[in-house]
């Protein structure tokens, strides 16, 4: 996409994923370079989570392959956890652990999983929520924080293990209105910052903003990909054209 | 817009409704505290002519006999009366033991008949059967079972034992597979989303389970587990028909040798004077518990 090809982080090729007898992605492929940021839209049901949570492991592909930093995830061999170390994951509910204060959620991957000392930790974690000015919540217990406080400490959570992949499902779509922004804020920052990301969205104006690509997802396949401003303004597809239109009449772009 | 409008006119033809009580307006403020004394001392008074009647005087002295009680409390070795408090020492350390015991094993079977792995199904089925037959019956029956049974068998090292072992191997034996399956209802009140999370993370299962799942499963047990404590306290009397020295058994005693069963009183009001307490904290968790959720909820 830009000058030097960097390398591939991400290749989809081909995935199929069944659930009983419901074909949820039905021949998906895509391939996100370093430093990009994809956005899946579609309608509920296209697949786009099914896909995400597909490059974390959380669930098993039928068909096809994927392969993270040029490593197949259907290799025997392969370590699911050293996979999950690599790629964050923020999740639509944000789930944060109610029992822990905000501090230990941050800290808890870092010093179980890579084994950081407390002070390490707890010294890494403060610097990152105090990039989010949540630094004085620090000791609070989740459900003392707002959403959006909620799914900025989720993504904070996630960058603590330095991931050189973040996939964000739905990260806005459980918040209010007026929270929303806050949140996205964030997610430009950090494409800013080069990080690469893959996430599935209903916000399209945020997609156009930040995207390097969109791909639109209906029926668990890829209808249309291409740069945002081809997608939203200029789209091949006739289906995406409706679907976009349905966005509009319904006041969200 | 169609069904709306059928609604309101449905309510218009002439619906009348009221909005009064037909029963008498609930008594509330002065009128209901004096109302309340009123009956608190009707009640009291009837329990006092009750106990005052010539036919209660027997019942009085046969159990409700304080220097009787006395005497079962503290015993009489002169007369073969041995301590009820004494005993009921046992009925307590036993408890704590047992209970400490059954805590460790019950999260191991929990744990075991949650695991997916194959190398363990016949493990989960020897677990689900221990579940069922250990609850399925009755405490006293396993405790003659063994109490009895395992001494006969001549098994050297094992028939050899002390009562109060067996005792212990059979309040732990009934006990894990109720705590169990108290500690599996926990586990399984964590939402699975946080599961992911947690491995989303890339914390192993291992750490998930120790530092995601169970600190929050038994949290949501909690008062379940204490239930069952309170309910494990009680039931080492149970080790008085296998011949162990507990209050109960003494109280059994001291009956036998005065042919007064006060001393069954003093007893019960051992076990009720760790129960209540015990109880009554269990009630305040789970209201603290009841705040913090709604606190917290979305």
């Amino acid at each position: 996409m830009t000058a030097g090809t960097p390398e591939v982080v991400l290749r989809v090729d081909d995935v199929h994923k069944r659930f009983g007898d419901l074909e949820v992605l039905r021949g998906v492929s895509l391939e996100l370079r370093a430093n990009e940021v994809v956005c899946l839209i579609g309608s509920s049901g296209s697949g786009k989570s099914t896909l995400l949570r597909c490059c974390n492991l959380l669930e098993t592909i039928d068909g096809g392959s994927i392969e993270l930093f040029g490593h197949d995830l259907a290799h025997e061999r392969i370590d699911e956890d050293l996979v999950r170390r690599h790629t964050g994951m923020v999740f639509q509910s944000f789930n944060l652990f109610p029992h822990l204060s905000v501090l230990d959620n941050v800290t808890l991957a870092p010093r179980r999983v890579l084994g950081t000392s407390k002070a390490t930790a707890e010294a890494e974690a403060m610097v990152l929520l105090d990039r989010i000015g949540l630094a004085q919540k620090a000791a609070e217990y989740p459900d003392r924080l707002s959403g959006g406080q909620q799914q900025r400490v989720a993504i904070v959570r996630s960058l603590a293990m330095s991931p050189r992949l973040l996939l964000l499902d739905e990260i806005t779509s459980a918040l209010d209105p007026e929270l929303v922004s806050e949140v996205l804020g964030l997610v430009a920052e950090l494409a800013d910052q080069g990080m690469t990301m893959l996430l599935a969205t209903h916000e399209m104006g945020f997609a156009r903003e930040v995207a390097d690509a969109v791909c639109f997802l209906e029926d668990g396949r890829i209808v249309e990909s291409g740069t945002p401003t081809k997608i939203f303004e200029d789209p091949d597809e006739e289906a995406t054209r409706r679907f976009l239109q349905r966005i509009i009449d319904a006041g969200r772009l | 817009m169609d069904s709306t409008r059928s609604a309101a006119s449905v309510r218009a033809e002439g619906d009348t409704f009221s909005l009064y009580r037909s029963s008498r307006p609930r008594l509330r403020g002065r009128a209901g505290s004096v109302v309340s004394a009123i009956s608190t001392l009707t009640v009291i008074a009837v329990g006092i002519a009750v106990l005052a009647s010539p036919s209660a005087a027997a019942f009085r002295r046969g159990f409700l006999d304080v220097h009787q009680m006395w005497i079962a409390f503290i015993g009489d070795p002169t007369k073969g009366i041995l301590s009820v408090g004494k005993g009921f020492l046992l009925n307590l350390w036993l408890s704590l033991i047992c209970e400490v015991i059954v805590l460790i094993l019950a999260l191991g079977i929990a744990t075991l008949r949650l695991s997916t792995s194959p190398v363990l199904l016949p493990f989960r089925v020897l677990a689900v059967a221990y579940c069922d037959f250990a609850r399925g019956v009755p405490v006293i029956l396993v405790m003659l079972w063994v109490g009895f049974g395992v001494p006969s068998l001549n098994v050297p090292g094992l028939s050899t034992q002390s009562p109060v072992v067996y005792a212990g191997f059979v309040l732990v034996f009934a006990y894990t597979a109720y705590v169990a399956e108290v500690y599996r209802a926990g586990i399984l009140s964590v939402p699975r989303n946080q599961v992911q999370a947690a491995r989303s993370l890339g914390l192993s299962s291992t750490a998930t389970l120790r530092s995601v799942v169970l600190p929050q499963a038994v949290r949501n047990v909690l008062p379940a587990l204490l239930n069952d404590f309170t309910s494990l306290q009680k039931d080492t009397a149970i080790v008085s028909v296998v011949g162990v020295l507990d209050a109960v058994h003494a109280a059994q005693i001291a009956g036998g040798v005065t042919f007064n069963y006060s001393g069954f009183t003093i007893a019960s009001l051992l076990f009720l004077a760790v129960t209540i307490p015990l109880t009554r904290y269990t009630d305040r968790i789970m209201a603290k518990d009841r705040g913090r959720r709604l606190a917290g909820a979305q």
